[in-house]
């Protein structure tokens, strides 16, 4: 008795349905998502990254930051994201589609970084953070990026980009000398700084709302 | 309970070949096997003890940011990553290779034909695995979770498993045993569905990638499935084998084991959307995804009644072979491992646990003690076969096992209570403040969770060095074995201790 292409068949079949469930059938449903041209504004979102932070994506993606850092926000009532100001609202999948590499991530080690561009403006407090976690941030356990800028001789006028005065003391590089981010890490931060989901779609503007929430307002008014 | 036909049962079974024909037809077989399965066991050991480098130095990484910080290539990012992609592809994927095709040969009675082609695909398979670490390392990383390898690794990746796979196929066509014993349709089942995940997550993520979030379902849906239609069938085939083997009794019930197999089969492959609970991907996948998740609970319990019933009345032989030590801890983790995973699809729980180390836990319950620990337990049965001597120290073996055993016990359970703490912290601070661990309903601080986390991360690292222990004496004796001359005549197997009233078969 020779079952095997029944065996085979089953086989087939097994993957074919969730290939088909999970690959194809969203695919189809909301593969071809399109961008909101919002009139008032003038502009379709979300906007297209621009070239320097697209460049930094590619070093975000090189240093593996995703295995500490999600890019997802979840909805109110589900985890703490909104309450931990990690976003106004949850992130929805128009968020994402211009983005040829989705990096959702799945462990928070660190904070969620899809806002991370409208909580943490200052580009001054990226570089030190880069540099060092423990001096804006004592006790984290993310590791240093020192490697991502360059101590060098100051020749002539001193770089205006340099961060060596804002360092503790002994961090500092000897006399005539200035530490000053790479052409990587600025636009490492310049990545950073583009990530925000402030936009309000039509779909996240009735999406779930705590219900608890929504009676406490009404409270108050 | 249905018994199946006694013909049926003995002629479906490997621990009924007793006869002197076919044993001396196996030692045909797994002589045919030597030297492609010394190649790939032998590179498997190899990236195991590389594996493992990268996974101490992440893990004190963790809890000590500044170790080895002004190295780039060595940082977390990419030594996790570099971890990662070595235990899976490197070591992994090698014994898997090896354990997967010689099961083949011997269940089919089916001598290995080409042995040369098989070689060449192993040797292209860890060239494509060294260019894909070496790459990760140099900053060439994809960032795609399970599919970090570069472009200019992964296509050799893919054409070395085709020949390995296509061998497998021509094997089991080649056989001569009449009937399909449970182990083949699992290894059949891997070898068809793996190159199908591979290339349709390579095509819609790297080469032509989909539009947003479509590519996470994707990426997911591989991912889950790398473990849950590879590694799972190919260790569960394993333990199908030795369990029985090295009892020399049946398995328990036949039925049970297709149900196990089929049920597997049809909700595994719908699981993997559960790493997405609560992202930006369609509701109702979700639901699915956990759906699936939970109907994993009747292949697994299934499957771990059919092995149980096995062993019982056996136990006392785990005090002397190891293999069956080996195997029986694996198999035992994997009921573990996936009750576990189905209750983390529960949206309650995923709301405490997603995002955490706990879930670092649960996959190392499941990748190392279940399947690498069934690969160990195979390994030892298998090299003994193919050489045709025996492993030089029974107390190496020992070593081995209870630095392993105990290293990973340690190392779940530490991931699982920090994670678990981590987890209320930070996702549900008013459940936290219901159980005292936080003065409010406010989140704390995110640097307060991290520093209530560094204990159990330090024990993940008294764990890892722990499991180097379990290696390094694994790998140790790997080398001797090879190394030791050959016996003048065939001695009984390496046992713990010599069982008082047991006559020992070779075979």
């Amino acid at each position: 008795m020779n079952r095997a292409p029944l065996i085979f068949l089953g086989i087939f079949f097994a993957l074919a349905f969730s290939w088909t469930g999970i690959v194809l059938t969203n695919q189809i449903s909301y593969g071809s998502l399109q961008p909101v041209y919002d009139e008032t504004e003038g502009k379709s979102f979300p906007q297209q990254t621009p070239g320097l932070a697209a460049r930094g994506k590619l070093v975000y993606q090189d240093l593996g930051c995703i295995y500490c850092h999600s890019q997802q926000v979840r909805r109110p009532g589900y985890g703490a994201d909104i309450e931990r100001g990690w976003g106004e609202r949850q992130s929805v999948p128009r968020d994402y589609i211009r983005e040829s590499r989705v990096l959702l991530g799945s462990m928070r080690t660190g904070p969620d970084l899809r806002n991370i561009g409208a909580r943490q403006t200052d580009r001054t407090w990226q570089y030190l953070h880069l540099y060092d976690p423990q001096i804006t941030s004592a006790g984290s356990i993310m590791p240093p990026h020192r490697f991502l800028f360059e101590t060098r001789k100051i020749i002539g006028q001193p770089s205006p980009k340099a961060i060596q005065d804002k360092l503790p003391a002994s961090a500092r590089p000897p006399a005539g000398y200035e530490i000053v981010p790479t052409e990587r890490a600025e636009s490492l931060v310049a990545y950073l700084l583009s990530l925000k989901d402030t936009y309000a779609y039509p779909e996240t503007k009735n999406v779930y709302v705590e219900p608890a929430a929504e009676a406490g307002k009404e409270e108050k008014k | 309970m249905m018994v199946p036909a006694p013909s049926l049962a003995t002629s479906l079974n490997p621990a009924t070949s007793t006869a002197e024909v076919k044993r001396a037809e196996l030692r045909e077989i797994d002589a045919s096997t030597k030297w492609p399965a010394l190649f790939l066991l032998g590179s498997a050991v190899g990236w195991l003890l590389i594996g493992t480098v990268f996974a101490l130095i992440s893990s004190f990484k963790m809890h000590s940011p500044e170790f080895l910080g002004n190295y780039e290539w060595l940082t977390f990012g990419r030594a996790r990553t570099a971890h990662l992609n070595a235990v899976v592809y490197g070591w992994s994927v090698n014994a898997s290779f090896a354990v997967a095709f010689w099961l083949m040969a011997r269940l089919s009675r089916s001598v290995l034909r080409h042995s040369g082609l098989l070689i060449v695909a192993a040797v292209f398979w860890n060239v494509g695995v060294t260019l894909g670490i070496y790459g990760i390392l140099a900053g060439d990383s994809t960032s795609i979770e399970w599919l970090e390898m570069p472009l200019y690794a992964t296509p050799l990746l893919f054409l070395a498993y085709a020949l390995v796979g296509a061998w497998a196929i021509i094997t089991f066509r080649f056989g001569k045993s009449p009937h399909i014993y449970v182990s083949q349709w699992y290894i059949l089942a891997a070898l068809f569905w793996f190159p199908w995940l591979y290339s349709v997550a390579e095509i819609m993520i790297v080469f032509t990638p989909a539009r947003g979030t479509v590519q996470a379902l994707v990426n997911w849906w591989f991912a889950h499935n790398v473990l849950g239609l590879w590694f799972t069938p190919i260790g569960l085939a394993a333990v199908y084998y030795f369990l029985p083997k090295v009892l020399g009794k049946p398995i328990h019930s036949y039925y049970l084991s297709v149900l196990g197999f089929w049920s597997l089969a049809i909700f595994y492959n719908w699981a993997g959307v559960h790493h997405l609970i609560g992202g930006p991907v369609p509701a109702w996948v979700q639901s699915a995804g956990i759906a699936a998740s939970f109907m994993m609970v009747v292949p697994v319990i299934v499957v771990a009644i059919n092995h149980h019933m096995t062993m019982v009345g056996s136990f006392n032989a785990l005090k002397y072979s190891p293999t069956l030590r080996f195997i029986v801890f694996g198999a035992v983790s994997y009921t573990l491992a996936s009750l576990q995973g189905s209750s983390m699809a529960i949206r309650s729980w995923a709301e405490v646990t997603h995002f955490t180390h706990y879930t670092v836990g649960h996959s190392h319950i499941g990748m190392y003690a279940f399947f690498t620990m069934v690969m160990f337990g195979s390994i030892y049965y298998i090299m003994p076969r193919i050489l045709l001597k025996e492993w030089p120290s029974a107390t190496l073996i020992s070593v081995h096992f209870w630095a392993t055993a105990v290293g990973v016990i340690i190392y779940v359970v530490g991931l699982s209570i920090g994670g678990v703490l981590e987890g209320l912290l930070m996702n549900t601070p008013v459940l936290a403040h219901k159980l005292g661990l936080q003065p409010t309903d406010d989140p704390v601080p995110f640097l307060d969770i991290v520093r209530r986390t560094i204990p159990y991360l330090v024990s993940r690292s008294v764990a890892g060095v722990l499991m180097t222990v379990g290696h390094i004496a694994f790998a140790i004796n790997f080398a001797w074995i090879i190394i030791r001359s050959t016996q003048p005549a065939a001695s009984a197997p390496t046992l713990f201790r010599s069982p008082p009233d047991m006559e020992v078969a070779a075979q």
